[in-house]
């Protein structure tokens, strides 16, 4: 079984995972430069106008964040456990926590787009029909263009991550996972983590900072 | 040695394993995957020349009477934009780090062959935005797209070619993750880190560049992206927005993108240079280390593009200060070569005139870069033609020379068929003279003061420009030579053999050209990189 998931180029089993868990950290590291442009943008501008900050943090909405930071950490759970189930060989259990994992996931994209819908019925998106009354409103635009672009592209990130979780479930259920061989479930796991590690910076940052 | 090199009968050489487009275009192979990617940059490097013949030409007379203003603008932003993007940072790197890492490693690919196909595509099509968006009519921003006239005011075309631009850095960021993640996993056995040949620490280094700067430019592009087309804008002054913002982040990547250029084409210049000296490269851990130190300190000096920026003079003098730094690292590898060459038996072969070309305009290059990151000569000179030869003497005179010595150097490995000597030789020697006449002109051009990206100029700089835009068409012809020849050589050189130059090094081990699987035996690795002096009895005793 084994023999045959070892492609060409590698020597053996082993040297193959090691590569493919190596290749996905360093993804990771250009994924947190990617991020890491926002939040030193981020940074800056809150410098310059906390005001503005704290005033459109307080227009958030709080509890779909928090019940959003939830749902991801135990979708980042039923992850975990999936690789487990890969590294175990049980496949219905890998199948079961994998599709929760997508669950979890979908309704945290769910809960987003009602967030989004809010924002936009409030007028609260920068630009020409931009309409906010709170403190310092030009500057609050910054904080608004930060908020959209910060969990657009963790959204982004989300909806590969679920593309990814589809494919690895049409993958278990066609046997291709052992415990010899796992290795996209234990990369694809550290993708999930990592997109679950964003929104853990980004929940204070964009939701916490008027400490209401 | 030749249990390596001896083809076995019934299997292929990588050239001719299939003969349909398929079996180019869906390989996995890295061989045919850096000739891929040699015929797409040479046929972008060969665009961009156009577009810096326009500009030339323009220049050739004081009035602006070729083009207009605008359409001169576009030409500038055009030829900065391909060549930087579509040829310089994927040159050497996806051609002949592609065809050479897995080889001098001695590993029968690159760690993910499939993503390395994705490169290329992916690369295709964020030239194709690019092309399209020249089509459609250019872009007139610079290849800098400073906010907000990029953001806001420009009239061009600036999303689409981004996109084109954003696209593209994927195909390099996954580049140098495959380059990194195979140096560390899949060398030979015996082959440890100091043992590598420098070519490979170059590449480790440029990877190293790859993966930590192009996602910041990706992000910068996106909130471009994001400012001009639906207003969800960060850079935007009337609300609050710093331009000078984008400037960093941009910055942050783009002056790394610099040593993108140069690092791989310092890598290549240490394997011509110890081949033809028939020597060990004096300073094997210096040269490596340099390499690591130039990519490091590339992070810490992106504010000196920014002296007359706005930029606080405390920044300014931070990084004025940085930036003399990275002449340490860059020294240390001029003057290692020049000491490797000390009494080696050195042979004056098309690759090493390339070499030498870089040593000394990279060196003309790096000392004019230190007058830029000097906080009061930098005003005076600042957006004149004096940085313009600055860093045409960096990436042109030293990246390009590197890339065409290891194109020659490597041709034979690549081929199999050996190009004609004679004719490399004339090249590079008008490669040479013409690269100095276009460009030494301009430094002088820029200490008078002749600004950058103005297409109408006052009488008195004329005989300059006319000299340049003669050196000009130098160039163009040394340029235009080993495509010509090069490509009859595919067909009517001689044979090459394994090894025509009596190299070193795990890539000559292998038949010319390599077998699909690289080496018939893997190899195994017992000596040090270079060991060009191994004698019986050492003559220093």
């Amino acid at each position: 079984m084994s023999e045959g998931q070892v492609a060409h180029q590698f020597d053996d089993a082993r040297q193959q995972q090691e590569t493919a868990i190596l290749g996905m950290w360093v993804f990771l590291v250009t994924e947190i430069l990617f991020f890491g442009g926002l939040f030193a943008g981020y940074t800056i501008y809150r410098n310059l106008y906390p005001q503005a900050w704290v005033g459109a943090s307080r227009t958030l909405d709080l509890t779909i964040g928090t019940i959003n930071t939830a749902v991801l950490i135990a979708s980042s759970l039923t992850m975990a456990l999936a690789v487990h189930a890969s590294q175990t060989g049980r496949r219905k259990s890998l199948v079961g926590f994998l599709v929760s994992t997508m669950a979890l996931g979908a309704v945290f994209l769910g809960l987003k787009a009602v967030e989004y819908a809010h924002k936009f019925q409030e007028h609260h998106v920068p630009g020409p029909h931009f309409a906010y009354s709170g403190p310092d409103s030009t500057h609050a635009q910054l904080f608004f263009s930060f908020y959209f672009a910060m969990t657009g592209m963790h959204a982004l990130h989300m909806v590969i991550g679920l593309a990814l979780m589809a494919w690895l479930v049409w993958a278990a259920r066609s046997g291709r996972f052992s415990p010899d061989y796992h290795n996209p479930v234990v990369v694809g796991g550290l993708y999930w983590h990592f997109v679950d590690i964003v929104w853990i910076f980004l929940y204070p940052l964009l939701y916490l900072v008027g400490s209401r | 040695m030749s249990t390596f090199s001896a083809a076995i009968p019934g299997k292929p050489d990588y050239l001719s394993d299939g003969y349909g487009l398929k079996s180019w275009l869906l390989t996995r192979d890295h061989k045919r995957i850096a000739l891929l990617y040699l015929a797409s940059i040479t046929l972008f490097f060969f665009l961009g020349g156009v577009f810096a013949l326009l500009i030339r030409l323009e220049l050739l007379t004081p009035a602006g009477d070729l083009v207009s203003s605008e359409t001169y603008n576009k030409l500038f932003t055009m030829h900065g934009l391909i060549m930087v993007f579509f040829f310089l940072i994927p040159s050497i790197p996806a051609v002949l780090g592609n065809f050479l890492i897995p080889l001098m490693i001695g590993a029968r690919d690159l760690a993910f062959p499939r993503l390395n196909l994705l490169s290329w595509y992916i690369y295709v099509v964020g030239g194709i935005f690019t092309l399209t968006a020249a089509i459609a009519g250019g872009v007139d921003t610079g290849w800098t797209f400073y906010t907000p006239y990029s953001s806001t005011y420009s009239n061009s075309h600036v999303v689409l070619t981004a996109l084109g631009v954003f696209i593209t850095g994927f195909s390099s960021i996954l580049t140098g993750l495959n380059f990194v993640v195979t140096i560390h996993k899949m060398r030979a056995p015996g082959l440890t880190w100091f043992r590598l040949p420098l070519f490979v620490w170059a590449h480790y280094a440029t990877s190293l560049i790859m993966i930590l700067g192009t996602p910041v430019l990706a992000i910068s592009i996106v909130l471009v992206f994001l400012e001009r087309v639906f207003r969800i804008g960060v850079f935007d002054p009337r609300i609050g927005g710093d331009p000078l913002l984008f400037q960093h982040l941009f910055w942050f990547y783009s002056h790394p993108a610099v040593y993108i250029m140069i690092l791989p084409s310092m890598g290549v210049v240490s394997e011509i240079i110890t081949c033809f000296s028939r020597k060990r490269i004096f300073g094997y851990n210096f040269v490596a280390f340099s390499s690591v130190a130039i990519a490091v300190l590339g992070f810490l000096v992106w504010g000196h593009h920014m002296f007359v920026s706005g930029q606080s003079v405390a920044a300014s003098v931070i990084f004025s200060a940085l930036s003399f730094l990275v002449a340490i690292p860059s020294a240390i590898k001029v003057f290692n070569w020049t000491a490797t060459l000390y009494r080696g038996s050195i042979s004056f072969q098309t690759p090493m005139l390339y070499a030498f070309g870089f040593i000394g305009l990279f060196t003309m290059g790096g000392m004019t870069g230190l007058f830029l990151a000097t906080l009061g000569l930098d005003i005076h000179v600042h957006d004149t033609y004096f940085i313009i030869a600055h860093f045409h003497y960096i990436m042109v005179g030293g990246a390009v020379m590197g890339y065409l010595g290891g194109i020659h150097f490597w041709w034979p490995k690549i081929s199999g068929r050996l190009y004609p000597e004679w004719w490399g030789r004339v090249a590079a020697v008008l490669v040479f003279i013409g690269f100095n006449l276009t460009f030494f002109p301009q430094f002088i051009l820029g200490y008078l003061g002749m600004p950058r990206r103005y297409h109408a100029y006052p009488e008195e700089f004329q005989v300059l420009n006319v000299m340049s835009t003669a050196g000009a068409s130098i160039l163009g012809v040394g340029y235009l030579l080993p495509l010509v020849y090069l490509t009859w050589s595919m067909r009517y050189g001689p044979r090459a053999g394994p090894n025509p130059f009596g190299a070193k090094g795990l890539e000559w081990e292998t038949s010319s050209p390599p077998p699909t699987e690289n080496f018939v035996v893997m190899p195994v690795v017992d000596e040090e990189a270079y060991a060009y002096a191994v004698k019986k009895s050492p003559s220093h005793v």
